[in-house]
């Protein structure tokens, strides 16, 4: 079934709605959904995600008239061979350096499979350096200070501030 | 020790004793992904590299303390009943079962505690325990982790922090699962509810055996999605704090339902699957499943008395194909699987 808005991709996303007894149904794709401000806690499989990535960023590179050679999907890393058009197949990546060479088109697939989350606040080995060590504190405290301030509890807020800033 | 000597035991975590969270929460289990810093993830890595890469890991994982009866089983090399029986007890995946290349499995004390080498990830360790006990499962294993972590170095991104060769397991690569029996939602026909409040909380469901495999007999597994931007201690909370009791109170409700206003259709629910189940001569693996578990629930509401709940969680795991193949010494056919399995579940619900 095509998306009713764009008529372009397949619709994975269908809304029952009941309105004064009147029952309607909507068909969109994920991106037109988001369009409309639909925020869906879907549980989309990632080479599904990888795909509408990629397809949307093709049309980009279409509508700027560059060659098909900046394909973003050909691009490999030089380290492990890894690229994009493979990952969206199978989603499981060639080496680390892939998260740094693909970083761009990555990203949001990342924040969109962990509710929009991108940074790490858990263990740390014990041989990560002081700086980094710091940061992901931090990272911590700072999503602690939202959730008190979230629920009004400034007491511990000022106290997440002051920690945060001793950190810095 | 070899896997084929566990096909007549059951599994330690499996069949707890009974009381009123174990009956609904049958196990718990914490994963971890880790991946070692300078080696390419599977789908890149040469074999020459994985065996290298197995071996180091092997020797890291074997030198450290890890507790009683440490064993490894190449899986390489293994059978393929030996590896579904290891897959039938969940002692290694699916994918770890089928893959390719130099890959093993360290298991210790009782298989609480597994380390598959080479699997999605280089390394994924994880700790079971029977009933709910996630705090106790994350002690040992984060113990454990820090043991390992002596020896290898880990992949570590300060941003995404541990690397794992898939985006979905980014962060923590802390992956938290319980498996739940919730015969009286499914009953009460409200297993959807469940479903949808578990999607909401970014937890997903999948049937007993894991990725890919339906929900067989009113078993669950729930476990979170997010690995990202969460503490250890705050995935692991939401479980044991927040979603697992509201689920455990929803099931113990629908159970007093049911009890109080159809004890009859479900005594009779009961008693049919008992009566099927000690007369029957040919029994598919999914009929079983189904069947016990509806047994299950009537020992657990004391409905059925002269079966202990030990028998029936034995049951579940020791008719599962390979352990009944490797019982009998033999490849046996569907049929003949179907035969063995009906004659042990009516030995063993007759006898007792």
């Amino acid at each position: 079934m095509l998306c009713q808005v764009c008529k372009e991709r397949s619709a994975t996303i269908h809304l029952t709605e009941i309105d004064n007894g009147q029952r309607s149904e909507t068909h969109l794709c994920q991106q037109c959904a988001r369009q409309q401000g639909l925020s869906i806690k879907s549980q989309i499989p990632l080479d599904e995600l990888m795909n509408t990535l990629l397809s949307s960023q093709q049309e980009k590179t279409a509508q700027q008239g560059k060659p098909l050679s900046t394909d973003v999907s050909d691009h490999a890393c030089p380290n492990c061979g890894m690229t994009l058009g493979r990952f969206a197949k199978s989603p499981l990546l060639g080496c680390t350096h892939d998260y740094t060479e693909f970083q761009a088109e990555l990203l949001p697939l990342i924040e969109q499979s962990h509710n929009g989350k991108s940074h790490h606040c858990g263990k740390v080995p014990t041989r990560i350096c002081e700086h980094d060590r710091n940061e992901i504190q931090r990272n911590k405290f700072r999503q602690q200070l939202d959730k008190a301030v979230k629920n009004e509890d400034y007491e511990a807020a000022a106290k997440l501030r002051d920690q945060i800033q001793a950190l810095t | 020790m070899r896997p084929t000597d566990l096909c007549n035991y059951p599994s330690s975590w499996f069949s707890g004793g009974s009381n009123a969270v174990s009956d609904i929460v049958i196990s718990s289990r914490i994963r971890l992904a880790r991946n070692v810093a300078g080696y390419e993830f599977l789908p890149c890595l040469s074999t020459e590299r994985q065996q290298q890469l197995h071996d180091r890991l092997k020797e890291a994982l074997l030198s450290i303390d890890l507790g009683e009866k440490v064993w490894c089983v190449d899986i390489d090399h293994a059978s393929d009943v030996e590896r579904n029986l290891l897959t039938e007890r969940h002692l290694i995946s699916r994918r770890h079962a089928k893959g390719k290349g130099p890959r093993s499995v360290v298991l210790a004390g009782d298989e609480s505690f597994t380390a598959m080498i080479n699997e999605e990830d280089h390394l994924r360790m994880q700790v079971y325990a029977a009933g709910l006990d996630l705090d106790t499962c994350w002690k040992r294993l984060g113990r454990i982790d820090d043991l390992v972590e002596e020896k290898i170095d880990y992949a570590f991104d300060r941003r995404l922090g541990y690397l794992t060769a898939c985006p979905t397991n980014l962060g923590t690569g802390l992956r938290v699962s319980v498996m739940l029996h919730l015969p009286a939602l499914k009953m009460t026909g409200q297993i959807e509810k469940f479903i949808t409040a578990a999607h909401d909380c970014d937890m997903a469901v999948r049937g007993l055996f894991g990725e890919g495999t339906d929900a067989v007999g009113d078993f669950f597994q729930l476990s979170n999605q997010i690995t990202l931007g969460l503490s250890e201690q705050q995935i692991i909370e939401t479980f044991s704090a927040v979603i697992v009791p509201k689920i455990i109170a929803y099931e113990t409700e629908s159970r007093k339902a049911l009890l109080g206003k159809k004890p009859r259709a479900l005594d009779d629910k009961i008693q049919r699957a008992l009566g099927v189940l000690r007369s029957a001569h040919l029994i598919s693996s999914q009929e079983a499943l189904f069947l016990l578990s509806n047994v299950r629930l009537g020992v657990n509401l004391g409905r059925v008395k002269d079966i202990n709940i030990a028998t029936v969680n034995e049951l579940f795991l020791l008719t599962q194909p390979a352990h009944l193949q490797l019982r009998a010494g033999k490849i046996l056919d569907a049929d003949q699987r179907d035969t063995l399995r009906a004659e042990i579940i009516r030995t063993r619900l007759s006898s007792n």
